[in-house]
C-alpha cells in the first residue's frame, strides 16, 4: 500500500532499543555540560565540541581500524577544543556566551576542514557488547542486553557523575565553587583550576558523543552531522535542572521521540519528511517552556555563579 | 609572576587596537594552517586579503562582489549588536534571515505571472485586461520579510517575557526549524511548476517587479546595500543619540540601575529581538531577490552566524560594523577566489573565521585588564 501508514510494522521492542542508541550522543554531552554548569561555567560551544569529537573519533578510527583508539582521540579532541574555552574564558576573561558561539563556529568548520576525504567512508564497526544468557531474555534481552559498550558507557558516567557530585568532596567544591566563586575562593579553593577541570571533562563527554555518532549510530561522516544535537543537549542540562538521572530521563525521553519520528517516516505517514525532521526542534522547545514556566520553574535550582566571570582580586 | 588588574574603565585605545591586532594574528594563524595544507601561505593570504580588490585579473568581478556580500553581513550584524549591547542574544539570525526570505518569495510567486495577463493569487485567478505596473510589489515583498523575520524572532521573545525561556536556545533552534522549512518549501509548497521536479523555486530575476536589481551596472550597488547603509546610520543614532540607546547599554552593564531608571526589561527584550528579527528578514529578502534569486534548498550560507562576528569585530559600534561587515566579505570572496586558485577547502576559510573570533575574544583582555608584573607575595 503506497502512501498510506502502515502501523503494524512498528515493533515496540525494537522501538525501545533504538531510544537508548538515539538518546546516547545527546546523553554523553549533556551530562559532561551539566558538570560544566555546576561549577558555575556556561559553555555553549557543546555543538562545537560534539562535532569536532565526530570527526577526531572518525578519522582515528578508520586510520587505525580500532573504533576505541577513535573513541579515545574524540575525548581527546573535544577536551583540547574545551581547553581553549578554558583558556579564554577563565585566563583571558572572555565573555562565555561569546566564547561558546566561536568554539562552535569554530569547531564546524575546523571538522570540515579535517573531514575532507572522509565523506564516505565506513568506520570499522564496534561490537555489540555480549552479556551470554542475558540477551536471551525475551523483550528485555533486546532493549537492555544487546548494545555497543558506549550505551553502558554513558550510563556509568551519569551514575559516576551523581556520586561525584553528591558523595565526594571534590564534587562538593565543584558545587561550591560553582553556587558562589567568591565564598569558594575565600575559603581557599582554587576556583580557576577547579573550572578548568570540569571544562576539559564536558569537553571530552561532547566529544564521544560526537564520536557515538559518526562511529554507532550513523555511522559515517558527513559535515555538519552533528544538525543541532549539541544545544539540544544544552537545554536538556536545563530540562534536567541540572541532576543527573534527569538528564537521563530528557535524555530518553528525546530519544523515544526522534525514534517514533524516524519510525513514521519509515512507515510512510503523509506528513512530509521536512515537517517531521523539525519534531526533535520543537520538542526541546516545549520542554523548555514548560521547565522555564510558573510552577514548574526551575531556574532556582540554577547554580549561583553560572556564567559569572570570576576575577579573584587579591 | 604576572598578574591582572582590572582598568577602572576599558581602555579606549585598546577597544579599537584588538581588532586590529586581532586580524594581524588570524593571518599568521591563517598562514600556519594554510602552510599545514600544504599551499604556500603568502600567496594565499594576498589571494584572500589583496587579490580581490587590486588584483587585474580579478578584481573587476570581485570588487561589487563585495558589496553584495557585506550588505546582508552589515544590516544583520546592526540589528544583533542592539541586542548584544542590552544583553540579550539573539542569535538565530541565520532562521530570521531564511523565514524572511521564505515570505518575501511567498508574496512574490503569488503574483508571478503566469501567463502574460493572468495573476494567481490565493488560488483565484485573476484575469487582467493589460498587465498594470505593480510597483506596490517590490515594497511589499519587502514589508513581507522585515514581517517574517520579526515574527520569527518574537517566538524566542514572547516565550522568553511570558516564561522565562533561555533567548539563546530557543532562537538558534529555530533556526533548524527554519531551515527545515525552507527544504519544504524548496521541494514543495514554492517549487517551480516549470522546473520539471527539481527543487527550487523560480527565478525572481526574470520577474523585473519583484527583483531586486543592480541599481549601478557593475557595482554590486542593490537595494540591500542601500539598506544597510540607513540600518548604520539608524543603529549609530540609536544607539549614541537616542534615549532608547541609552537605555539598551544600561540594561546590559547595570540591569538594576536600568530597573530604577524606569526600562522595562520585557518591553526590551521585545524590542531588540523584534528589531534583530526585522534586520536579517530584511537581509534574507534583498538576497532572495537579488543576488541567490530563487529559493533553493541552500539558499542560507551561514551570514546570520557570521554576522555575530562581524557584531563583536565591529565593537558592537555601527561604525566599526561597517568596517568588520567589508573585512569579513572580503574572507569570503578571497575564499572564494583560493578555491578557485589554490585549491584551497572551503572550510578552510570557515576555521579561519572561527580564528579571528578567538583572538578578537582573548585580545579584548587587554581592553578590560592591565598586565602586571609583580612580585610573588602571599595575597591577604
Amino acid at each position: 500500500m503506497m502512501g498510506t501508514m502502515d502501523l503494524s510494522s512498528i515493533n515496540p521492542v525494537v522501538l525501545a532499543a533504538a531510544l537508548m542508541v538515539a538518546a546516547t550522543p545527546i546523553l554523553l554531552a549533556a551530562i559532561g555540560e551539566l558538570v560544566v554548569e555546576k561549577a558555575g561555567v556556561l559553555n555553549l560551544g557543546v555543538e562545537g565540541m560534539m562535532i569536532t569529537g565526530a570527526i577526531t573519533g572518525f578519522a582515528f578510527a578508520v586510520s587505525t581500524g580500532n573504533p576505541y583508539l577513535g573513541m579515545l582521540a574524540a575525548v581527546a579532541g573535544g577536551a583540547g577544543l574545551a581547553l581553549i574555552f578554558a583558556l579564554l574564558t577563565q585566563y583571558l576573561m572572555a565573555n562565555q556566551v561569546a566564547t561558546g558561539l566561536a568554539l562552535t563556529l569554530f569547531g564546524l568548520g575546523f571538522s570540515a576542514l579535517l573531514g575532507q576525504g572522509y565523506s564516505g567512508v565506513s568506520p570499522p564497526r564496534t561490537p555489540r557488547m555480549d552479556f551470554g544468557w542475558l540477551g536471551d531474555i525475551p523483550v528485555l534481552g533486546p532493549i537492555l542486553f544487546r548494545h555497543d559498550p558506549l550505551v553502558y558507557v554513558s550510563l556509568i558516567i551519569v551514575a559516576g557523575v551523581w556520586w561525584f557530585l553528591r558523595y565526594s568532596r571534590a564534587g562538593r567544591i565543584l558545587r561550591a565553587v560553582g553556587e558562589n566563586h567568591d565564598a569558594a575562593h575565600a575559603l581557599g579553593y582554587r576556583v580557576r583550576a577547579v573550572r578548568v577541570a570540569a571544562i576539559a571533562f564536558g569537553g571530552a563527554c561532547g566529544g564521544l558523543g560526537g564520536a557515538y555518532l559518526s562511529l554507532i549510530r550513523v555511522p559515517q561522516w558527513t559535515e555538519g552531522m552533528t544538525a543541532g544535537a549539541g544545544w539540544i543537549a544544552l537545554a536538556l542540562v536545563v530540562f534536567a535542572s541540572w541532576r543527573p538521572w534527569r538528564a537521563l530521563l530528557g535524555a530518553y525521553l528525546f530519544g523515544g521521540i526522534v525514534t517514533l519520528q524516524l519510525t513514521l517516516q519509515a512507515a510512510g505517514w503523509r506528513i512530509p519528511v521536512e515537517y517531521l525532521a523539525m519534531a526533535p526542534y520543537l520538542v526541546t522547545i516545549v520542554v523548555l517552556v514548560v521547565i522555564s514556566s510558573g510552577r514548574a520553574r526551575r531556574t532556582l535550582s540554577a547554580p549561583g555563579s553560572l556564567g559569572r566571570p570570576f576575577h579573584a582580586a587579591g | 609572576m604576572l598578574r591582572l588588574e582590572r582598568r577602572p574603565q576599558p581602555s579606549r585605545a585598546w577597544v579599537w587596537a584588538a581588532p586590529l591586532l586581532a586580524v594581524v594574528l588570524t593571518m599568521l594563524a591563517g598562514g600556519v594552517l594554510f602552510a599545514a595544507l600544504g599551499k604556500d601561505p603568502v600567496a594565499a593570504i594576498r589571494l584572500i586579503f589583496w587579490d580581490p580588490l587590486f588584483s587585474q585579473q580579478f578584481a573587476a568581478f570581485s570588487r561589487p562582489q563585495l558589496l553584495v556580500k557585506a550588505a546582508p553581513l552589515i544590516l544583520i550584524a546592526i540589528g544583533l549588536a542592539i541586542g548584544f549591547r542590552a544583553g540579550i542574544w539573539n542569535i538565530g539570525a541565520e532562521g530570521q534571515y531564511i523565514i524572511g526570505a521564505l515570505c518575501a518569495a511567498a508574496v512574490a510567486m503569488a503574483f508571478f505571472p503566469s501567463g502574460p495577463t493572468d495573476v494567481r493569487f490565493l488560488g483565484l485567478e485573476f484575469t487582467m485586461d493589460s498587465a498594470p505596473s505593480r510597483w506596490w510589489l517590490f515594497p511589499l515583498m519587502v514589508a513581507a520579510g522585515a514581517a517574517g523575520g520579526f515574527a520569527w524572532a518574537m517566538i524566542p521573545a514572547i516565550l522568553k517575557t511570558r516564561f522565562n525561556t533561555n533567548e539563546i536556545l530557543v532562537s538558534l533552534l529555530l533556526v533548524y526549524v527554519a531551515e527545515k522549512l525552507l527544504a519544504a518549501a524548496a521541494v514543495g509548497w514554492l517549487r517551480s511548476p516549470e522546473g520539471a521536479g527539481f527543487p527550487g523555486s523560480r527565478n525572481l530575476s526574470r520577474f523585473p517587479e519583484a527583483a531586486n536589481l543592480e541599481l549601478i551596472p557593475n557595482t554590486g550597488m542593490h537595494w540591500g546595500v542601500v539598506a544597510a547603509i540607513i540600518a548604520v546610520i539608524f543603529g549609530y543614532i540609536l544607539l549614541h543619540r537616542h534615549m532608547l540607546g541609552f537605555h539598551v547599554q544600561l540594561a546590559g552593564q547595570a540591569p538594576r540601575a536600568a530597573r530604577f531608571a524606569g526600562v522595562a526589561p520585557a518591553r526590551l527584550v521585545i524590542f531588540c529581538l523584534g528589531l534583530s528579527g526585522l534586520m536579517a528578514g530584511l537581509a534574507g529578502m534583498f538576497e532572495v531577490a537579488g543576488p541567490a534569486r530563487m529559493i533553493s534548498i541552500d539558499f542560507n550560507v551561514g551570514y546570520g552566524f557570521v554576522a555575530i562576528i562581524v557584531a563583536f569585530l565591529g565593537r558592537l559600534h555601527p561604525v566599526g560594523i561597517l568596517l568588520a561587515g567589508f573585512l569579513m566579505a572580503l574572507t569570503y570572496i578571497g575564499g572564494e577566489l583560493a578555491q578557485f586558485t589554490l585549491g584551497l577547502p572551503s572550510a578552510a576559510i570557515q576555521v579561519f573565521q572561527g580564528m579571528l573570533l578567538f583572538f578578537l575574544l582573548a585580545l579584548d583582555m587587554l581592553s578590560n585588564y592591565r598586565i602586571r608584573l609583580t612580585s610573588r607575595e602571599v595575597t591577604p
